[in-house]
């Protein structure tokens, strides 16, 4: 349960990096002020309930035309699976050629979230 | 000699979206030169997400979105060298480029587009005493070494500015399990973007330290560690405050500087604030016929403005091929106080469509300021401002109908205002 009320939050979004002041009331109603556009509500909303975050890293590649491939996670997980998402990916090497899109972890960690490639990676 | 009608130097964001837009506006005979060996610059290394909402309405990494604009180029078959070196340009638009098969290669373009981006700011420029030990990087360096060649640079880290490349390398260190102990900043305020300073730092729990700098770099053949310092309002630091921080690795992120040794060679004026060329609301520099676009120009927050800033540049290109730019007046556009900068510098009101951008950095913080912009001495707009930093780029729209309502105008001026 969250914590009765005010809270100011930076919405991470996008670069404009909006202050948003959180109001937490009893009856668990959240009103959100000073957002731009509705990405602003939702992500303040999420913070003070359950704060995500998207993960971008990379991965070694073998036989590829690179040696890393970058990484991400399909959608944003919450903030408190993100040190067991990267031990998870500790020791994953994947052959090439690899797509944008391309799984290279279903379901990290039980998030219901995959790890997918940002990168083209042709075959050396 | 080869002929082109444009040539544009770099293959980074603002080089490729120049392309695209020169394509899709009906010039097709292009080069693209780039000295790297793939297309799509620092967005190669720059994994993070956060790129594109602009341009494509979701949010991609910095790979993703330079995927983009590759797929279309290869699609449409837009000529580019890789590896391919510009070493000359001159200010009959001839370019001179070197790689290992082609040699010397001499091309006389129509039209020129420069789009080489920035450089970092060097330790050199900071005047730190102490040897000059392994383990100091710049911020961008760290970055390419773990991105693209898999190496960790360091087990416990130091940054000293907090440029926006330094905050994202705060995380990624984070995440790839090495210690990043403190994030000095000399100046008041973080020179990075407020969701870098949450995402990359604050969520981290690592400490961010304003008007703080470095005194000192000890160690010898490997950093060892740093002496840190408050400083004074002058930026002096304050006697008595020195700390000594270990750690084996120092990254710096303390600004970037526009690539412009090119365009100094063909004789293109720098406004010594951007380091970047003066330009027109055409892009064009003040050598007729050569455009600038992206972080060549002035250094950008958002990848998505670039893009945007290389499309128009390459449709003023266009115009100038065409003979169709009118050069009937020029206003100037001036920076008054509190206003660093101004991109353009100057406008022709005929090349302005149906409303004329102009992009601006501030020169402090300033909490609740009006924006002002006057025409002449007439103040034509005046909007209350809640925060205003250096590290975030503003913009105002001035809609044609105001060039319209003035047309003897010689003196746009941007002011930052108490009321």
């Amino acid at each position: 349960m969250t914590e009765v009320g005010k809270r100011q939050v930076t919405c991470i979004n996008c670069p404009l990096g909006c202050t948003l002041e959180v109001e937490i009331h009893n009856d668990e109603s959240i009103i959100v002020t000073g957002f731009q556009c509705s990405r602003g509500e939702d992500y303040a909303k999420k913070e003070v309930l359950n704060p995500t975050r998207t993960i971008t890293t990379t991965v070694p590649v073998l036989n590829g035309d690179v040696q890393m491939v970058s990484v991400k996670t399909s959608s944003d997980i919450p903030k408190k699976s993100i040190k067991a998402c990267m031990l998870a990916l500790k020791g994953i090497v994947v052959e090439a050629p690899i797509n944008i899109g391309d799984i290279i972890i279903k379901n990290v960690c039980n998030t219901e979230v995959d790890i997918v490639a940002t990168k083209e990676v042709k075959k050396k | 000699m080869i002929y082109k009608d444009i040539v544009i130097i770099g293959a980074g964001p603002a080089g490729l979206a120049a392309a695209l837009s020169a394509y899709e506006n009906g010039v097709t005979d292009i080069l693209i030169l780039e000295r790297e060996n793939f297309l799509g610059g620092i967005l190669n290394q720059c994994i993070h997400n956060g790129f594109g909402l602009h341009t494509f309405k979701e949010e991609l990494t910095g790979p993703e979105y330079a995927s983009r604009y590759i797929h279309k180029i290869e699609e449409l078959n837009i000529e580019y060298r890789l590896n391919t070196m510009v070493i000359d340009i001159s200010n009959t638009k001839q370019v001179i480029a070197i790689n290992e098969t082609d040699g010397v290669i001499t091309i006389q373009a129509k039209a020129i587009i420069l789009a080489m981006g920035c450089r970092e700011r060097p330790r050199g420029a900071l005047n730190i005493p102490g040897f000059r030990p392994s383990g100091i990087f710049s911020a961008g360096t760290a970055q390419k070494y773990v991105n693209i060649n898999g190496y960790l640079p360091g087990r416990n880290i130091v940054i000293l500015g907090s440029g926006d490349i330094g905050l994202i390398m705060a995380r990624r260190l984070t995440l790839e399990g090495s210690n990043v102990k403190i994030v000095c900043e000399i100046m008041p305020y973080s020179s990075g973007l407020k969701r870098n300073i949450v995402q990359c730092l604050d969520d981290y729990q690592i400490p961010l330290r304003l008007s703080h700098t470095i005194t000192r770099i000890h160690g010898k053949e490997r950093i060892e560690g740093v002496t840190v310092a408050k400083v004074d309002a002058s930026m002096q630091p304050i006697s008595g405050t020195e700390e000594y921080v270990s750690c084996d690795t120092l990254l710096l992120s303390v600004g970037l500087i526009p690539e412009n040794e090119l365009s100094r060679k063909a004789g293109v004026v720098i406004n010594p604030t951007t380091q970047g060329p003066f330009v027109s609301n055409s892009l064009e520099t003040t050598i007729p016929g050569i455009f600038a676009c992206g972080n060549v120009l002035h250094v950008h927050d958002l990848v998505d403005f670039v893009s945007e800033e290389a499309a128009l540049a390459a449709k003023c290109a266009i115009k100038h091929i065409h003979g169709i730019q009118k050069h009937e007046k020029l206003i100037s556009v001036i920076a008054r106080a509190g206003i660093r900068y101004t991109v353009p510098s100057s406008i022709d009101p005929c090349e302005v469509d149906k409303m004329q951008l102009i992009r601006f950095r501030v020169s402090d913080v300033y909490e609740n300021q009006y924006i002002s912009v006057y025409f002449d001495f007439e103040r034509v707009y005046h909007k209350l401002k809640r925060i205003l930093t250096p590290g975030e780029m503003e913009q105002v729209i001035l809609p044609k109908g105001w060039f319209d309502k003035f047309p003897t105008v010689k003196n746009i001026s941007l002011e930052v205002e108490r009321k």
